[in-house]
């Protein structure tokens, strides 16, 4: 069996950004059914992790499935028919100056980016993950995760529009 | 303003509002929930809590099956730190899955209370024996049956214990007693005189003994 450190050790210092992750992802509101959701999973699942390398890592992977599932019980329930690139094009009518948009305005905007650009997006804004990790998580290469962020930057700026 | 300086601004903009966004939710309170539900869905193998005595900040420790471990404090250095090695050795033990969780010691908690209060002889709570075993384990269950307000010598313990010559042993197991004070190892001393050695320090033994009444006159 594994040498896994206590699980509150994993709290004590991920939960901060997992919560931080899934407020970007998903809104401040949604973000607490999912902080309980991927803990719940992670604990369930603990005792028969391999090793405990890179554990914020892991509860990150569990954090972003729940915020998947959320998106998609979401679009089924507002969009029947429609997809989140859909909706991600309408955004940024013209050339956007982010850094005179409010808080809010930019975590609409990007809370209706594409998923691959927003998760990219949440992971390296919200909880400063570096591009290999962020490429690991979403199964893409290092240079794919660099070109998703950029590309969800240059979407949110109104230059893809 | 320049295009790379518009872009790191947009970039600390992006941050910003991402960093923002969860600002006003008190993790507490979700991390309190959580504890709750994992403990509704039977997913704590093991639960502890931090609890106030007249020594310090003790741990005390459950699983399904009883009271595991109780910790005095470190008396030397921050006692947080020393916790950690004490936990990690209840997850090779019994199980990694290990949450803060004090409701679920209420009942230890008050009976601790109780009997540094001097309001409790006996405690009653179910113990949970994994974290002892071989000849110490043989030890630590003799310790057990002394009774409250009585005490014994190393080398009677180790006669008890099955092995007279064995008081050296039975030295090292009152050391790896990890139910004090519920398993009494402060009732066990030396015949050469003193109060002899003690987790929570001789102090803490000596202080012991005074509330049970056992302190021997010569030790006063």
């Amino acid at each position: 069996m594994a040498t896994l450190p206590p699980f509150q050790e994993l709290l004590d210092e991920h939960s901060r950004d997992v919560l931080g992750f899934l407020v970007a992802s998903v809104g401040p509101h949604e973000a607490e059914d999912c902080f309980q959701e991927t803990f719940i999973a992670a604990l369930r699942g603990y005792p028969k992790l391999e090793h405990g390398d890179n554990l914020r890592g892991w509860l990150l992977t569990i954090a972003h499935r729940k915020a998947i599932d959320h998106h998609r019980a979401g679009q089924r329930a507002a969009l029947p028919s429609g997809s989140a690139e859909e909706v991600g094009g309408g955004i940024g009518a013209s050339d956007q100056r982010l850094d005179s948009a409010g808080d809010e305005e930019i975590w609409t905007m990007v809370s209706v980016l594409p998923p691959k650009q927003r998760s990219s997006v949440v992971l390296r804004f919200a909880t400063d993950m570096a591009y290999r990790q962020i490429g690991e998580m979403l199964d893409c290469t290092e240079e794919a995760a660099r070109r998703n962020v950029h590309e969800g930057l240059k979407t949110l700026r109104g230059e893809l529009t | 303003m320049s295009e790379s300086n518009q872009r790191a601004g947009d970039r600390a903009a992006v941050e910003r509002a991402l960093k923002a966004a969860g600002g006003g939710i008190d993790l507490e309170r979700l991390n309190r929930a959580l504890g709750a539900r994992a403990d509704r869905d039977g997913l704590i193998d093991v639960a502890y809590a931090m609890v106030d005595s007249p020594f310090g900040e003790m741990l005390v420790a459950g699983t399904d099956r009883g009271i595991i471990r109780v910790a005095f404090p470190h008396r030397r250095g921050t006692a947080t730190r020393g916790w950690d090695a004490l936990l990690g050795q209840l997850a090779d033990v019994v199980s990694p899955r290990i949450l803060e969780a004090p409701e679920r010691l209420d009942e230890v908690r008050r009976q601790l209370d109780a009997y540094f209060e001097g309001r409790l002889r006996d405690f009653s709570v179910p113990l949970d024996w994994r974290l002892t075993k071989g000849f110490q384990g043989k030890a630590i269950h003799q310790i057990a049956r002394i009774p409250y307000g009585r005490t014994i010598s190393y080398a009677e313990l180790a006669a008890r214990a099955g092995n007279p010559r064995a008081f050296r042993a039975v030295g090292t197991a009152c050391g790896a007693n990890p139910l004090p004070p519920i398993v009494p190892c402060h009732r066990v001393l030396p015949s050469s005189g003193g109060v002899g050695s003690y987790g929570g320090g001789p102090d803490m033994k000596r202080a012991l003994l005074e509330l049970e009444g056992a302190l021997p006159p010569e030790l006063r």
